[in-house]
């Protein structure tokens, strides 16, 4: 496992615990999660507190409820058994391997101009999740966000603002921050990135294209 | 009088009183008014305070035992219900969902790893995932598994360690100022966004997940 560098905060993990996050956030946690022992140490500790809330109050339960859930469970074990899929040894890790029904191989991009291309994922509609793949030394748009915006790095890497994110790192960038993230030299850069809130890009041209990417 | 004192004190005392049960009325606009320290000295009487339930879950995975499950159901279903019913369920879909999560229990039984969870932990995950399903319709992507092989098991040694790091947390969380405590009860009862939630909860997390990340380590070694 590589030496992850960065990392999620405790608000997207708590959150993530929680299970209040958009379905694109968590689709982002669970990926970077499934590449990084220290955040899935943090975010077990996380759902230790969820552990500890459980035990604080109770409701009575139906009469004959350990009854319906005995009988519950002997229809399920008549059910068949799922084999357990096994863990992909590609590019996606597994969560992102179930979304996108497969892996590198199975993406389909779709071209943004500049040589980027993106593969928006259906998730629920408070916040989107796309894959972006930038060609070796080119930028992504300059633009700055009106939300939150994650992006964990898959393959390759890129430098922003004189720091650079490799396979599993992941940017968190709010609402102050305008920057524009280049991909390193050597490889294509593919990214998972997920947003709460449009996009909002500094040079006319890519405003203009806006609403056809959906960005 | 402090209610750490008083649970000790019963605890050494061997006071065996009886479980009380605590109906949770009405929804979500009644358990604002419940005030957190009245749950807790409900807890308290509570004769299964300090229990484990390790070996319980153990037992459904090695040997299908129905006593092991039923002791269970009778402690964790009530409080799978609440837990839901505080998260926005009415009761009817409480009651159903928190009789599936307590079949996914025994399902899964031989997927709980006693060195990364405390068993109210492990059931406070698949409740929360149920409930996210139930409720808000969503699909929830969940991080690879990690599980231990037939041949290798964490050991008792570090399960032990961790389960007592879950009592030390659950005495940090009742000991929280009241204004932290009801953000923290906010946050995962669903009542924050992402971006209402404050990352100074006043929560000492550090030691458990040193714990868990040596667990992770031991079962990376494993696995290789």
């Amino acid at each position: 496992m590589r030496d992850i560098r960065h990392h999620l905060t405790d608000e997207l993990l708590m959150g993530y615990s929680a299970g209040t996050l958009p379905e694109a956030f968590n689709l982002v946690v669970a990926t970077h999660v499934s590449l990084c022992d220290e955040c899935r140490a943090r975010l077990h500790s996380f759902d230790a507190v969820g552990g500890v809330l459980l035990e604080e109050e109770s409701a009575s339960m139906a009469h004959g409820a350990l009854e319906a859930t005995l009988a519950l469970i002997s229809r399920k074990a008549q059910e068949p058994i799922q084999p357990k899929p096994k863990q992909p040894a590609g590019a996606f890790p597994g969560p992102l391997y179930d979304y996108v029904g497969g892996d590198l191989g199975a993406v389909n991009w779709k071209r943004m101009g500049g040589g980027v291309r993106q593969a928006i994922l259906k998730t629920s509609k408070d916040a989107t999740v796309r894959l972006l793949n930038i060609p070796a030394g080119a930028a992504m748009p300059d633009h700055g966000h009106k939300g939150m915006e994650l992006t964990l790095v898959l393959q390759g890497a890129f430098l922003d603002d004189g720091e650079r994110f490799a396979r599993g790192d992941i940017e968190v960038a709010n609402e102050d921050l305008a920057h524009t993230p280049i991909a390193d030299i050597g490889e294509d850069c593919i990214c998972l990135t997920a947003s709460d809130a449009p996009l909002t890009f500094n040079s006319l041209a890519p405003r203009l294209v806006q609403p056809f990417l959906r960005i | 009088m402090n209610m750490l004192t008083k649970q000790i004190s019963a605890e050494e005392k061997g006071a065996s009183i009886g479980q009380m049960s605590y109906a949770f009325v009405g929804g979500m606009s009644s358990h604002r008014k419940t005030s957190p320290s009245k749950a807790r000295d409900v807890n308290i009487q509570d004769r299964n305070r300090g229990k484990t339930w390790v070996a319980e879950i153990q037992a459904i995975h090695t040997h299908q035992d129905q006593g092991a499950f039923a002791a269970l159901f009778s402690h964790f279903a009530p409080r799978v219900k609440a837990f839901l019913m505080k998260s926005g369920a009415d009761a009817a879909l409480a009651e159903e969902t928190t009789q599936e999560v307590m079949a996914t229990l025994w399902t899964k039984a031989h997927m709980f790893d006693p060195s990364r969870a405390s068993a109210a932990t492990w059931i406070f995950t698949i409740a929360r995932n149920r409930s996210i399903d139930a409720l808000r319709k969503q699909r929830r992507p969940e991080p690879e598994e990690l599980t231990w092989g037939p041949e290798a098991e964490p050991d008792q040694e570090s399960a032990l360690a961790l389960q007592q790091e879950c009592e030390h947390l659950a005495r940090a969380v009742s000991e929280l100022p009241e204004k932290q405590r009801v953000l923290v009860e906010r946050a995962y009862f669903g009542d924050l966004s992402h971006s209402e939630i404050a990352a100074e909860t006043g929560l000492p997390l550090g030691t458990i997940k040193s714990r868990i990340r040596l667990a992770l380590d031991r079962l990376r070694h494993e696995l290789k």
